[in-house]
């Protein structure tokens, strides 16, 4: 049985003491677990992030597998609990709290609640913009990353990271979507959650070291 | 002048909400701010460009 300290030890022999005790005290609120969210949650996992909140309301199916990371045998499970058992064996010690339900204006107050940091990972362009629109209307601590534009292969450098303004960052290329007729596939969806992924990363450690005042 | 998506832009005086349907921008899949300051959807017919505003129209496109 692998003991908490033995899996701490051997990310701080990576990432450094410094580096790791701030990742572990954070806490990532993901809103979609497809092809970014899934992605997003095993980098931050692997990281060894202290706490995950995972928010999807849909099942697993054969055509996700194309670039979501869940295996054929989950198929028909929820993705909470399918992406829930594929963290565990990653990182047996990360905080995960799973809510199976479909963001709305009406319940994003209750679900949402404080979070700090805040990827917005959905697929569905409308259902981007709610969220957008939500959190920065009504949550001016928190961080969103968002994303837009990864449809398609090819042109892996027109992926972006950018600050729009204040707390809300946007990641992808902002042009390639489904509407254009490009289909979605692993490798750029990856880049663009690997974005996201890092951007968080990088905010939580600036946050943590500016309030210490490094 | 006013400065929208990087472009200036002669549309001082003109409403918001106006300019969005001119362009074509399909309103739920877009956040807007300007001057560094979210503009609430239910303000989008009540604001209007001023000389000087920095504004940003973020559309975004599916896909994830």
């Amino acid at each position: 049985m692998l003991e908490e300290a033995e899996f701490y030890s051997a990310l701080e022999k990576r990432h450094g003491k410094d580096v790791q005790d701030i990742i572990r005290m954070a806490e990532v609120t993901i809103c979609g677990l497809g092809g970014l969210g899934s992605n997003i949650a095993i980098a931050l996992s692997r990281c060894g992030i202290g706490k995950l909140r995972l928010i999807d309301f849909d099942c697993v199916d054969l055509a996700n597998c194309n670039r979501q990371q869940y295996f054929i045998s989950q198929v028909g499970k929820k993705k909470t609990e399918s992406l829930a058992e594929i963290i565990r064996m990653i990182n047996p010690f990360v905080e995960l709290e799973l809510f199976d339900c479909k963001l709305t204006e009406q319940n994003m107050e209750d679900v949402l609640r404080d979070s700090p940091f805040i990827c917005e990972a959905f697929d569905d362009a409308t259902q981007k913009a709610m969220l957008s629109n939500y959190v920065l209307e009504n949550m001016p601590d928190s961080f969103l990353v968002g994303a837009s534009g990864m449809a398609g292969y090819g042109d892996s450098n027109l992926i972006h990271t950018r600050k729009v303004f204040g707390k809300f960052y946007l990641c992808g290329d902002e042009t390639n979507g489904l509407e254009t007729g490009k289909c979605l596939m692993a490798p750029r969806v990856m880049i663009c959650a690997a974005h996201q992924a890092n951007l968080i990363l990088e905010l939580i450690i600036e946050q943590a070291n500016q309030k210490i005042g490094n | 002048m006013v400065v929208v998506n990087g472009k200036e832009l002669p549309i001082e005086g003109m409403q918001l909400q106006e300019y969005l349907e001119k362009n074509d921008y399909k309103l739920e899949r877009i956040a807007v701010e300007i001057n560094e300051e979210i503009v609430p959807k239910k303000q989008y017919d009540s604001v209007t460009f001023k000389e000087g505003d920095v504004v940003e129209v973020v559309s975004f496109v599916g896909g994830g």
